[in-house]
């Protein structure tokens, strides 16, 4: 019976015009389902039995592409009760604990998940490292997961000021007063004043769209974590992601 | 895979539409195994990615229902909290700035570390244990990542649990609540002990700081090269001075550590622009 309904599903029309092969029961199917498929075909069709053990790379990269996801989602979903302006972000975030539903979850989840992406990100450079898979001829997709890891920084510190809460608006206050001691470009840096840079025109007044973290700098923050930094990120992991099909796996892949 | 094909055994023929096996130099993955060595990747190894994701995801919930993403009183331009503790990822740069001055812990040195991880794979050239866990084969390049991140995650233990009000060092067993006396620290820039030590003027003090400071990175530069000539050889002249600055930056950043919670030395170099 359920066989039936199987084959029926399988074989109608709309099915074969979605994925163009049959259910991958049968090895030229499982090929099929890899590489005509823009989510998958980002493996390999086949990978060698040693591949499946965990002990080389412990699925970092994988759980660290994975929290990104969640995050994606979980901050898509936030989004849709955030208003980005100071008398109401705080409030937003207010309702989100007590007043909608599964407000808590979600906010709940994108913050652990964040840490947690930090975290993995961290840990999957360290197993890189450890097993020399950064060596010739992988360099630049170090580079490139360097640049992934400080986005994900960035991404992180962004978003600490969008519940505008005294937590948020001291850890930016902080981060984007260092940014006035910028060498040659800060109000406060050697050689900043010297080069007539001031408060209203340095890096830090760049930063924030003001001298003091406000409405302006809020919206700024705002778009660049929701929109900026995630595009950024996608699109220097699609280039991590095509230079491991193209340079070769380092391990027992 | 670098392997090189030294030869076909089969010549292509354009009739055909297969070509046969290619001889590989050294070992290369295939090598002496059968084709069926490999499983297809559907469903193996996206079974494992499946496991994995909802492993993450069953970890995230149960995380969430003992601790809470927090949220704290209304931002107050006026009130400012006191320790006021960055992101735990930002706590080691935070704790830095006790020891350098912002512009170089909060800007020119997390620049320094972006960069200096970036170019780790062309200052490394030791062509051994790619594709496996190996101490032995790699001792230096380990110990370098692993120094780097040792202080990374030492000063952000430091910012988290004994730092304290106004910044200061507070051990889990003193009273919190209590401001330290901030008089019982006192920090001295190096050249006014030479001053103090030696009865010179405090221009020949702050000379004997920058010599100081000079000296430790071309010592630290020169001695190697002559001490370990093979490496110096293999590195080449500007990979290794290039190499040379950082490690010898990272180094610095301990050392000043150091020098500043043991002898409260606020600078070493001291100039009428910067001060490190």
């Amino acid at each position: 019976m359920l066989q039936k309904i199987k084959n029926e599903i399988v074989e109608s029309q709309i099915f074969k015009s979605v994925f163009r092969h049959g259910y991958p029961d049968n090895d030229l199917d499982r090929a099929y389902a890899i590489f005509s498929s823009v989510f998958l075909h980002i493996h390999p069709v086949k990978v060698r039995r040693s591949a499946l053990r965990m002990r080389y790379t412990f699925c970092l990269g994988g759980i660290t592409l994975f929290l990104f996801i969640i995050l994606a989602v979980t901050g898509i979903w936030l989004m849709f009760y955030y208003t980005p302006y100071t008398g109401l972000a705080y409030r937003n975030i207010k309702d989100l604990q007590f007043v909608i539903f599964g407000g808590n979850l979600m906010r709940d989840l994108h913050r652990f998940a964040a840490h947690g992406m930090v975290l993995f990100v961290w840990l999957h450079m360290t197993r890189v490292f450890l097993t020399g898979a950064y060596k010739a001829p992988r360099e630049f997709n170090w580079i490139v997961g360097v640049v992934l890891l400080v986005n994900t920084l960035v991404l992180s510190w962004t978003g600490y000021l969008l519940p505008w809460d005294q937590l948020a608006y001291w850890a930016v206050t902080v981060g984007a007063k260092m940014a006035s001691y910028t060498p040659l470009i800060g109000q406060n840096g050697p050689w900043g004043p010297q080069l007539g840079f001031l408060p209203t025109n340095d890096i830090m007044f760049m930063l924030l769209g003001g001298t003091v973290v406000g409405q302006n700098a809020l919206i700024r923050f705002y778009v660049l974590h929701c929109v900026v930094l995630p595009l950024v990120v996608t699109v220097f992991l699609a280039v991590h992601f095509w230079r491991i099909r193209k340079d070769g796996f380092s391990g027992p892949l | 895979m670098d392997e090189k094909v030294t030869r076909e055994i089969f010549p292509r023929d354009s009739r055909k539409s297969y070509g046969l096996v290619e001889l590989m130099k050294k070992t290369a993955p295939i090598v002496k195994k059968e084709p069926e060595d490999t499983v297809y990747v559907w469903p193996n190894l996206l079974m494992i990615e499946i496991i994995c994701a909802i492993l993450v995801t069953v970890g995230l919930m149960v995380l969430i229902q003992f601790e809470h993403a927090p949220l704290r009183s209304l931002a107050d331009p006026s009130t400012t909290p006191n320790p006021m503790r960055a992101p735990w990822y930002f706590l080691g740069l935070q704790e830095l700035l006790v020891y350098f001055d912002p512009w170089y812990a909060g800007v020119v040195l997390p620049g320094m570390i972006i960069v200096g991880l970036m170019l780790f794979p062309y200052l490394d050239v030791n062509p051994k244990g790619v594709g496996y866990y190996t101490y032995s084969e790699r001792k230096f390049a380990v110990f370098n990542y692993s120094f780097g991140f040792a202080i990374w995650w030492i000063t952000i233990i430091i910012g988290t649990y004994l730092r304290g009000l106004d910044w200061q060092w507070y051990w889990p067993w003193s009273n919190h609540l209590e401001h330290m006396n901030p008089a019982l620290v006192t920090l001295i820039p190096l050249h006014l002990i030479f001053v103090n030590w030696f009865h010179v003027s405090e221009g020949v003090g702050k000379l004997f700081g920058d010599i100081i400071f000079v000296g430790y990175f071309a010592l630290g530069t020169i001695i190697p090269m002559i001490v370990w000539k093979p490496m110096y050889k293999a590195m080449g002249l500007w990979r290794y001075l290039t190499f040379s600055f950082f490690f010898l930056s990272m180094m610095g950043v301990a050392l000043k550590i150091v020098l500043r919670l043991l002898f409260n030395i606020k600078y070493v170099l001291v100039t009428p622009w910067i001060n490190i």
